[in-house]
Order: C-alpha cells, then sequence, then structure tokens
C-alpha cells in the first residue's frame, strides 16, 4: 500500500498531542487537592490574587486545575454555568461532581481529538460529601480520561514525586492546620534536589470546601487566617476553618490570553 | 391564586431590616397562613415580594441564581445598586403579565459595603427603581404599615428597635388589612425578619422573632393602637 506523502499514523497524532499537553502542564507549578477531617482543601502556590487556579463551581464542589491560565479560565466558567443552570433548572441538591466531571471529560476529550491543539490542562474536581466516606475527588487530564481519587490529587510540574510522598505521608482524617502544612512543605521541594522553599501567605492560594458550613461551602483562606494556619498553631483548633472567612474581593478575573502562570521552578527541556 | 401581602423595610445605622407577614391570599380565602416573602437575595441582599406569589417566587430565585452565578463568574459581588438595577430590569421583563393582573412588587434592601449604610429599594410593575431613606413598605397592608412606621422610626435606631418597629407595623397592617396576617399566637407563626448588617444577611430564628412579638402583643394589651406618639 503506497503512503501519501505526509502521512503520519493517528497513534503518531495522538502520542504528539499528548507529549505536547504534558509538556506544557509540566512547566507550571504544582496544585494539592487533600481531602481532611473537616473537609477538602486546596492548595497551589500562585502569587496573583486575581488569576485563581481555585475555584468554587457549586455548593458543595469545587475546581482546581493546573496548565494554561485561558483554557482552564475557559473550562471553570462552563463548569459554573452548567452547575448554576441544573440547580435553577431542577434542584441545588442535583447539581453533583459526577456531573460536572462528566461535562469536563466530554469536552476535554472532544478538544483532544478533534481541535488541532489539545488543552494544556489538568482538572480536579472535588465535592464535599456530608461524611468523609462521601468526599469525591475526581482528577481530569488533557485528554478527557476521569479517574475517582481517593483521598488527595496531585497535579502540575512536580505532580509525581509529591504524588509518592504523599502515598507514604498521608493519612485519612487529618487535621485543617496537619495537612496545610504538609501541602506547603511538598509545594516547596525543588524538584531538581535542590534546597527545599518555604512558602509563605502569599505566595499560596489557598481554599477549602467546609463540611460544616451550610449551603456554599466554599471558602478562600487568605491574610491572617492562613497565617495563622502556617503558624502550626496547636492543631486541636478544630476540623473546619475558624469565622469569619476571608470575603473574595479580589478585582474581576482579567480573560487575557495567553498564559499567565508564574514561571515555575527551572527544568531541564530534555527530560521532558 | 395566591397573592402576598405586606412587606416592610427600615434603615438603621450600619444596615438594614426586613420583615414581611406570613398570609398569602387567594380573593377572600387565605392561600396559606406561613408564606415566605422575604428572601436571602445574597450575602448581602435580602428581596421581599408582594403580588401573584407564584411570579415573584420564580423572579426571586431567578434573581438569586444570577447574582450568585455572576460571583462566581467573576470573582466579585456586584454593587448594591447593581443588584438594584437587575432587578428592576427583571420587574420590566414581567410588564406584560402585569398589565393582564399578574403584577410583581418587590422591596429590595440591602447594605452597601462601600458606603457601610442599609439602602432600600422600591419599585413600579414597570420596573421604576426608586432609593427610599429611612423606610418603606409594599403590599395591600402597606400604606397601615408606612403609617405606623412614619411614626415609630427614628434616626439612630439599635438594630433590635429597628426590628421591634418592623414587627410593630405589621401588626398594625395586619389590625387595619383582611388580607395581611397577624402573629398567629396558637400555631406559633410569625412574621419572616432578616436583617443586614455588616456581617452579612441574618433571619432571625423563630424564637427570637417570637419574643418580638410578644412584646408588641403585650404592650397592645393596654393599648390596642401600639405606642402613642407623642403630640407635640
Amino acid at each position: 500500500m503506497t503512503m501519501p506523502f505526509g502521512y503520519v499514523s493517528p497513534e503518531q497524532v495522538m502520542k504528539d498531542r499528548a507529549d505536547y499537553a504534558r509538556k506544557g502542564i509540566a512547566r507550571g507549578r504544582s496544585v494539592l487537592v487533600l481531602a481532611f477531617d473537616g473537609g477538602i482543601l486546596f492548595c497551589g502556590e500562585n502569587p496573583s490574587r486575581a488569576l485563581h487556579k481555585i475555584s468554587e463551581i457549586y455548593d458543595r464542589i469545587a475546581f482546581a486545575a493546573v496548565g494554561k491560565y485561558n483554557e482552564f479560565e475557559n473550562l471553570r466558567m462552563a463548569g459554573v454555568r452548567y452547575a448554576d443552570l441544573r440547580g435553577y433548572s431542577y434542584d441545588r441538591a442535583d447539581v453533583t461532581g459526577r456531573g460536572l466531571a462528566n461535562v469536563f471529560a466530554q469536552t476535554l476529550g472532544a478538544i483532544f481529538t478533534q481541535e488541532s491543539k489539545p488543552f494544556e490542562v489538568e482538572i480536579a474536581i472535588a465535592e464535599v460529601g456530608q461524611t468523609p466516606d462521601e468526599d469525591q475527588i475526581y482528577r481530569l487530564t488533557y485528554d478527557g480520561s476521569v479517574a475517582e481519587e481517593r483521598g488527595f490529587v496531585v497535579m502540575g510540574g512536580q505532580a509525581e514525586q509529591v504524588h509518592t510522598e504523599l502515598e507514604q505521608r498521608y493519612q485519612p482524617g487529618m487535621t485543617l492546620a496537619d495537612s496545610l502544612s504538609l501541602a506547603v512543605e511538598l509545594l516547596g521541594r525543588d524538584p531538581a534536589g535542590g534546597e527545599h522553599r518555604t512558602l509563605t501567605g502569599p505566595q499560596l492560594e489557598v481554599a477549602v470546601l467546609d463540611r460544616a458550613r451550610p449551603r456554599r461551602t466554599f471558602r478562600r483562606i487568605s491574610g491572617p487566617l492562613l497565617d495563622r494556619l502556617l503558624g502550626h498553631e496547636p492543631s486541636e483548633e478544630g476540623p473546619h476553618v475558624p469565622t469569619p472567612d476571608e470575603k473574595d474581593t479580589s478585582p474581576p478575573t482579567a480573560l487575557a490570553g495567553g498564559s499567565h502562570e508564574p514561571p515555575g521552578p527551572v527544568r531541564n527541556d530534555d527530560e521532558a | 391564586m395566591p397573592h402576598g401581602t405586606t412587606i416592610v423595610a427600615l434603615s438603621f445605622p450600619h444596615g438594614v431590616v426586613m420583615a414581611g407577614d406570613r398570609r398569602a391570599t387567594m380573593g377572600n380565602y387565605i392561600a396559606q397562613r406561613d408564606i415566605e416573602k422575604v428572601f436571602h437575595a445574597d450575602d448581602y441582599s435580602c428581596v421581599g415580594i408582594a403580588g401573584t406569589a407564584g411570579i415573584a417566587i420564580e423572579m426571586v430565585r431567578l434573581f438569586q441564581v444570577e447574582l450568585e452565578h455572576y460571583e462566581k463568574i467573576e470573582g466579585a459581588t456586584l454593587s448594591l445598586e447593581g443588584k438594584a438595577n437587575r432587578l428592576a430590569q427583571m420587574i420590566r421583563g414581567n410588564l406584560g403579565m402585569a398589565m393582564q393582573g399578574l403584577a410583581v412588587v418587590p422591596l429590595f434592601a440591602g447594605y452597601d459595603l462601600e458606603t457601610d449604610v442599609g439602602r432600600i429599594f422600591s419599585y413600579d410593575i414597570t420596573g421604576g427603581r426608586y432609593e427610599e431613606h429611612k423606610f418603606h413598605s409594599v403590599g395591600s397592608g402597606s400604606l397601615f404599615a408606612r403609617g405606623a412606621l412614619k411614626k415609630l422610626w427614628q434616626e439612630e435606631l439599635s438594630p433590635d428597635d429597628a426590628v421591634l418597629c418592623a414587627v410593630q407595623s405589621l401588626y398594625d397592617a395586619a389590625d387595619e388589612d383582611s388580607a395581611t396576617g397577624g402573629p398567629d399566637l396558637t400555631r406559633r407563626i410569625f412574621p419572616v425578619v432578616a436583617t443586614v448588617t455588616t456581617d452579612g444577611y441574618r433571619r432571625l430564628s423563630d424564637d427570637e422573632v417570637g419574643a418580638f412579638v410578644d412584646t408588641v402583643i403585650a404592650g397592645r394589651m393596654d393599648n390596642p393602637g401600639g405606642p402613642p406618639a407623642p403630640l407635640r
């Protein structure tokens, strides 16, 4: 059989696209999602106060992403629209993390196969349940594959190393302060084996889905509250976030295209 | 179809209180005796409805979703003016139905984070939006409630006194208007009362409102017309 000039096999096309997406994602910094006794914690390194990687989707559902900002922001807005429309048409109880993960999987899958360039994003959707057993965390990758994870999800640049370490150190039922300090410690690791950095409040984006709250459970943690939690206060302080919570008063999120990702740790390009 | 009746709102330093009676009427029948007509719009505002209950409740539901949706998409809350304007557009959209007799007349109130005051907005069926200072009321018993508010409202009301003032005015509305329900002591059904302050929206529990109702009723045992205003 003669091959037309310039023929590329589908296997090769898919592989190239996957490599392309993986490379883009690996450039960014990691985001961690951890279930703790009082809910679900989201933690990422992000010095920007306005361009979020972690966002509220619905009453008990939140979204975290790494990769290209304009691409995951697109998905986030679609997710909020889906959730609000569902909740309005039916009932707030009918909006589920599973449904949302399905929608995202469809979208990402379609973009991966049909568009000329895949989305360079990785996404976590978490839904906090009434009890820790009912917590759900989904991880979605650039090609639309979905995985339900138990306990934690790591995404972004140093994902593999952090994941290995978390497997050893993560325990279900940790307090918020303990899981936050674990997350911050792991985020400060240098993948190249260099010196560990100690991340401080302004460098971090932290949010929780707080099981104990009624209705909208998503709360950002920043400012004095975050400093207090990072200061390794006695962990008996309580499982859920102390009120009054930090009201999110950041200016409207800019929707400019391009990569707004702060440069991550320097990586050797040939190992990607 | 059921109609909602009286809603009152009044401002006090750094906040606003809104209260509504619990009666819905269908002609001369009582359609429901424990309907709720004061709703949480978002963390810093509330909305009360008078008029065709079905349309009004649906409008409030949509309004709530729109405020929350904006907040999540933009990462910031709408200004109080912005919320009031959005509600005006929604009422304007119902003009056709209103002309056929299915009017909805909400009362909107909230805490303005920028100026640290409670503000009240009233509407007409065409979507006209009017800012009220001090106090306002809507619904069939609104004239009687407003008369009471005029005599009771003062510049420096404490939050508790503002709530008492709202409950007093609703009592007066129920006293004169057959479509407005008074406190139902046998069933313990009391007005819905909500405050919006710098701490956000808070609906008072039935026990809290019950205490205010008891005060009002005890006073009215001696003087059925309520607290007399000084003549000069």
